[in-house]
């Protein structure tokens, strides 16, 4: 017990620490720009198939659970604001995170732990280059670009989904769906959504890159890094997303 | 300045409650190749990582060109590192860049030299460690040890520092390999660098190599001096560890 709460504190520490020194690091030297583009390009674009996947067959499930219950109170014309709500302000910018986030971070957890366990990371400091400018802030600041972008992305395909699967399945008219949702979603539905991916890309990159920094023991260590971070990662937006929903009511509402 | 390049006073450093190094002290001069020997596990390579800053030590204090380093931040020790060239036992070259970008990068991280120049001095660096432009384009994992042990180097020295740092540069070479890198940290002893700490067990690196060795036992130095009188030394711990017999 003693020892797993050494272990927890010095994880929260460690992360902490390599949050501050971010934040000291932010500003780029202009030749690490390119980085930062070859970096939304491994995190985005790689990874919008399973945001959009995951979006469109959540949103068709959602629909259609809540066209059948909402109807035993004849309640089914406003299946489409709450399934847009429902996407908008949490499972847009959740799903995205803990999908995207998962397969994001752990590559990244893989690929620094690597370098680590192989001393390039040490090489690198003792060329005298600034890691944290080097490793961490281009992923960080891509991450800054990408989630709120497969958000968005993954907002409006599944709201579609929703749309289309009632207009199938339930014979809605589209039009009138439209209409119903857009009278009942606010851009602050939106808002909320968006901001929270903002946070969640900052958190799960932080994450994967401290786990992979922090990795020891080899390829064992490594493996048990990637795990870790996909377990951390998910566990993380669950936690964080309830304080930034208190917080972006707070501010929005 | 001082003549003392580095300058390692009292210098404690444990591990999970294990002391590997028990308040050592010395100084590397300019113009010396100081040699470290000691058995595995003995804390020759924790002695490097303390100098180029990379761990911390517990106690003591470290001086690396006149400046003490034990409490400069990350940011602080760059400009000190620059300064300094580091080899790792395992190379550590970045497994997805070429060798010509390998041994380029210490010029295109800091200066603004054009391409052109960057690779003649990339093939001047590499002819030094003995290769020549064929390698260029292969990647490390498409090297022998031997060939990526001299790319490592070849990068180190790039950026002609004034102290290089070599751990174990001979380990799991074949003896044409280590001959050739033990001419190699001569070489570079008279015409790049100012000062060579190498640490390593290999007795004949320490006598082609060393103006000064040092024997690392138990956490402290059983014996610090000048090669010829340190490889003859009467001291029983070092002659059982320079003759193989050490437990």
């Amino acid at each position: 017990m003693g020892t797993y709460l050494r272990r927890t504190i010095l994880w929260y520490g460690g992360l902490g620490l390599l949050g501050a020194s971010v934040l000291r690091n932010l500003a780029l030297p202009p030749a690490y720009l390119a980085h930062v583009v070859r970096e939304i390009e491994i995190m985005g674009v790689r990874s919008v198939g399973v945001a959009l996947v995951a979006a469109v067959f959540t949103g068709m499930v959602f629909a259609l659970q809540s066209a059948v219950n909402m109807a035993r109170f004849g309640a089914e014309a406003y299946v489409g604001p709450v399934t847009a709500l429902a996407i908008l302000r949490e499972l847009g910018p959740v799903l995205t995170a803990i999908l995207v986030g998962g397969k994001v971070a752990s590559g990244i957890t893989a690929e620094l732990g690597s370098m680590k366990v192989t001393e390039q990371i040490d090489a690198l400091r003792t060329l005298g280059v600034n890691y944290v400018k080097r490793l961490i802030v281009p992923r960080l600041l891509a991450a800054l670009v990408v989630f709120p972008l497969l958000t968005v992305l993954a907002d409006g395909v599944g709201v579609l989904g929703g749309l289309v699967i009632m207009f199938l399945e339930r014979g809605a008219d589209p039009w009138t769906y439209w209409n119903v949702t857009t009278y009942w979603v606010l851009p602050r539905d939106f808002l909320m959504g968006v901001g929270k991916s903002f946070f969640f890309g900052g958190v799960v990159t932080l994450i994967g890159c401290y786990n992979g920094l922090a990795t020891e023991g080899g390829t064992e260590g490594l493996g048990r890094a990637t795990t870790a971070t996909v377990v951390h990662v998910t566990m993380g937006v669950i936690v964080a997303d309830f304080f930034l929903t208190k917080l972006f009511l707070f501010l929005l509402w | 300045m001082s003549a003392n390049l580095v300058e390692v006073v009292d210098v404690v450093k444990a591990f999970d409650g294990h002391q590997v190094l028990r308040g050592l002290s010395f100084s590397a001069r300019k113009g010396e190749t100081l040699v470290v020997m000691g058995g595995s596990g003995s804390g020759k390579t924790v002695l490097l990582r303390l100098i180029a800053g990379l761990l911390r030590p517990d106690r003591g204090r470290i001086t690396v060109f006149g400046r003490s380093i034990e409490r400069l931040s990350e940011e602080e020790l760059l400009p000190i590192r620059r300064r300094m060239g580091y080899v790792f036992q395992g190379a550590a070259l970045f497994d997805s860049l070429t060798v010509y970008e390998n041994v380029a990068y210490p010029l295109r991280e800091h200066t603004r030299m054009p391409e052109r120049e960057i690779r003649d001095r990339v093939l001047q660096s590499l002819a030094r460690v003995g290769l020549d432009g064929q390698v260029l384009s292969l990647l490390p994992a498409e090297l022998s040890g031997g060939m990526r042990k001299r790319v490592g180097i070849a990068r180190a020295l790039i950026a002609e520092p004034e102290i290089m740092l070599f751990d174990e540069p001979t380990a799991g070479l074949d003896p044409t390999n280590a001959r050739l890198v033990s001419e190699l940290i001569r070489e570079v002893q008279a015409g790049v660098c100012d000062t060579s700490l190498v640490v390593t067990h290999d007795l004949d690196l320490a006598r082609t190599v060393a103006d000064r060795v040092a024997v690392l036992i138990g956490g402290r130095f059983a014996a610090l001096g000048p090669r010829d009188q340190v490889l003859e030394t009467d001291e029983p711990a070092v002659r059982a560890f320079l003759a193989g017999e050490a437990r």
